[in-house]
């Protein structure tokens, strides 16, 4: 090969192509998301089953509680299976955003040895929750059908919910893991948070518990997510997020939320980007 | 492709007036409580200069070493080339894809096996990953590690990851490449292979930017190099010439002022040294040699009385104190030292030198006696000279020699 062709091979390749460097940034999101979750496995000789096992022991815990102690589930149609569901979609949430805090800080030897989007690895974090989440949806799938709940055209709504709430937690994660770089206390503030977001959603409880402040609380996003899920996937007579918000036209304030967050998160971390390596 | 004219070719790489600071805060104020209990305590910082004013350009197809002793800023250099940092002030412009090599192995987990670890490593470095699954079995052949496939990283010994990671990163098929000592681990064998790869991955036209602490490494391999002393760049060029600017800033630091106040013996009565230098065989003085080559070490001597017995001797300390070498008149056949009062002298021994690189400290001594055992003036270390090598064995002498192979 004469030196000619090889510059001229050379300048055609310049610049990777904007399709080449979405391919690359998918292909590493999912390399580093399937192969965290798949260690999660690989760690213990019951693998598959503690990621499992985690939100089931969770909800039999919540389930006894709130059924014989605080006698607080009886009036509600299907309550174990909302309970689990909501459990399962709150447990998503809180590790993607709980895992994506010192996400950065963690890939150390990561970013300081190669060059690559950082945004991956926050994104990798939310993937690695989203496995979680189907085969934990698996679980409430079965869970559904042994208590008597038969599909119906609803279910084909979750995968826009769980995307929503994809969508969620990946700006929460962007913002917390750029954040977190800079300022080592959001750990902590934000497991209180995450904590708070917990008791505060209507998880062992429905959007009916708010009174009269549910218009305004099922605006939000996580409550949206979830009063949808109920009249979705669990009993069609409960009200859907557009009749609690009185009008189909206002679901779009919490998808609005959303998409801010998203945003938001987005700006933050583009900024902090470049200086990352070095800061770490 | 000739390296022989670097600068016709266009850039791949230019570096302009870079500078890097890295500000190094004296009160690490992370936390949200104190920047709320302390909102306008400014926060203290040193600014730690790592790279001062750097300028480069590297062409297209060139092998360009980057050499400096430890903190220096070489690696900081790389991280800005492959875009890990950002420099504080100028520019740098990379044409083609990059691969860094600043670590072996990165993202490699141990309790992997090797396939899930070379499609990880790969991808992390720029591979999608379809080409990496593709190339995996090319991988695992230059690694030669074909029998451990389904061991975890964890069983691997050390030697076997470095292999794994190196074969890994030599499949990208990226132009310019960007190695820093990545090559101190693994064994020689590995080292070989590891250098044959570079070398043909440079006649395939790749340019190269390679950081060691390897001299010989760097004249067998770089067409140009780049000597970084404390973040600036100290000087550029031939390979050979900045390997020994490298090992004089080694060496030389703590002894430049070594010439007059070395310990001095004898009474000086009967004559005096009075200087000693290293010429080459043409005549001009050198500062440094080079293994194998001719020498002259020549000494000036007055004399304040007639010596008819005289004996002349240069003493080649090395680094250790060790006399590896000392040359002494007086088994000399030839040489008729007939030193008469009130004349100078020089006194030139020709020998060549085979001694293995370093620094060496020498000492000139007039003796007289029939034994030469009465020192007449003896100046420890009055000089001393480099010495460089192309090839290093680390062995204290090179003594010229030569294999033959036959069928026995």
């Amino acid at each position: 090969m004469s030196s000619g062709t090889l510059a001229a091979d050379r300048a055609r390749r310049h610049e990777p192509s904007l399709g080449n460097r979405v391919r690359r940034f998918a292909g590493l999101t999912y390399t580093l998301g399937v192969t965290e979750w798949r260690l999660r496995f690989f760690g213990s000789a019951l693998g598959y089953l503690w990621t499992l096992a985690r939100p089931l022991l969770f909800f039999g815990v919540l389930y006894v509680v709130f059924t014989q102690v605080a006698k607080l589930g009886n009036e509600i149609k299907h309550y174990p299976a909302y309970l689990l569901a909501a459990i399962v979609l709150y447990t998503f949430f809180a590790e993607a955003t709980g895992g994506a805090v010192q996400c950065l800080v963690e890939r150390e030897s990561l970013l300081r040895k190669v060059r690559f989007p950082s945004m991956v690895v926050p994104l990798s974090v939310v993937l690695t929750a989203l496995f979680n989440l189907g085969t934990n949806l698996l679980a409430v799938t079965a869970f559904l059908l042994v208590n008597g709940i038969t599909p119906q055209w609803g279910w084909l709504e979750m995968p826009v919910l769980v995307l929503l709430l994809t969508m969620l937690a990946s700006g929460a994660a962007l913002l917390l893991s750029a954040l977190f770089v800079r300022f080592r206390d959001v750990a902590p503030i934000w497991e209180v948070v995450s904590q708070m977001l917990f008791y505060g959603s209507p998880i062992f409880y429905t959007v009916d518990f708010y009174g009269e402040y549910k218009e305004i609380l099922a605006a939000t996003p996580i409550v949206a997510v979830l009063t949808q899920m109920r009249h979705a996937l669990i009993d069609p007579t409960a009200p859907s997020l557009a009749e609690v918000l009185g009008g189909a036209g206002y679901v779009l304030i919490p998808i609005a939320i959303t998409l801010a967050l998203l945003l938001l998160g987005l700006a933050v971390f583009r900024r902090a980007a470049p200086g990352l390596a070095e800061q770490l | 492709m000739t390296p022989s004219e670097p600068s016709v070719r266009s850039p791949t790489v230019t570096v302009e007036n870079v500078s890097k600071t890295f500000r190094v805060p004296h009160q690490q104020a992370s936390t949200l409580k104190e920047r709320v209990l302390h909102p306008f305590r400014s926060t203290s910082f040193d600014r730690l200069e790592a790279l001062k004013d750097i300028s480069i350009e590297v062409a297209d197809g060139e092998f360009f070493g980057i050499v400096g002793r430890n903190g220096s800023g070489k690696s900081t250099l790389l991280k800005c080339l492959a875009g890990i940092y950002q420099p504080t002030v100028g520019d740098i412009h990379v044409a083609g894809r990059v691969a860094t090599f600043i670590e072996l192995g990165v993202g490699f987990n141990p309790e992997l096996a090797a396939r899930d670890n070379v499609i990880i490593n790969a991808t992390m470095l720029g591979l999608s990953r379809k080409q990496a699954a593709q190339r995996f079995d090319d991988i695992i052949a230059f690694a030669e590690l074909e029998e451990f496939l389904e061991l975890r990283l964890k069983n691997y010994s050390s030697g076997m990851h470095v292999r794994l990671a190196f074969s890994t990163a030599v499949q990208l098929d990226a132009d310019v490449l960007i190695v820093d000592e990545v090559l101190a681990v693994g064994d020689a064998a590995f080292q070989q292979k590891c250098y044959q790869e570079f070398r043909r991955l440079k006649d395939e036209g790749k340019t190269i930017l390679f950081v060691t602490h390897d001299m010989s490494a760097v004249s067998r391999f770089c067409d140009r190099a780049m000597l970084l002393e404390r973040g600036e760049m100290v000087d550029i060029g031939d390979p050979t010439a900045i390997g020994r600017a490298y090992h004089e800033l080694n060496f030389n630091r703590p002894r430049t002022q070594r010439s007059d106040d070395g310990r001095r013996h004898g009474d000086q009565r009967e004559g005096e040294i009075t200087a000693v230098w290293f010429e080459q065989p043409a005549g001009s003085r050198v500062e440094a040699l080079l293994t194998g080559d001719p020498a002259v070490v020549c000494m000036v001597v007055g004399a304040h009385a007639d010596l008819p017995d005289a004996v002349f001797q240069v003493t080649f300390r090395d680094e250790t104190q060790l006399a590896v070498f000392i040359a002494h008149s007086q088994f000399q056949d030839a040489f008729d030292p007939r030193v008469e009062a009130g004349n100078s002298y020089l006194i030139k021994v020709d020998f060549d030198c085979h001694l293995g690189p370093g620094r060496y400290e020498i000492t000139p001594a007039l003796l007289r006696g029939e034994s030469a055992d009465e020192i007449v003036d003896l100046r420890e270390g009055l000089a001393s000279i480099m010495v460089h090598a192309v090839h290093a064995t680390g062995a204290v002498v090179e003594l010229p020699h030569h294999f033959s192979i036959e069928p026995s």
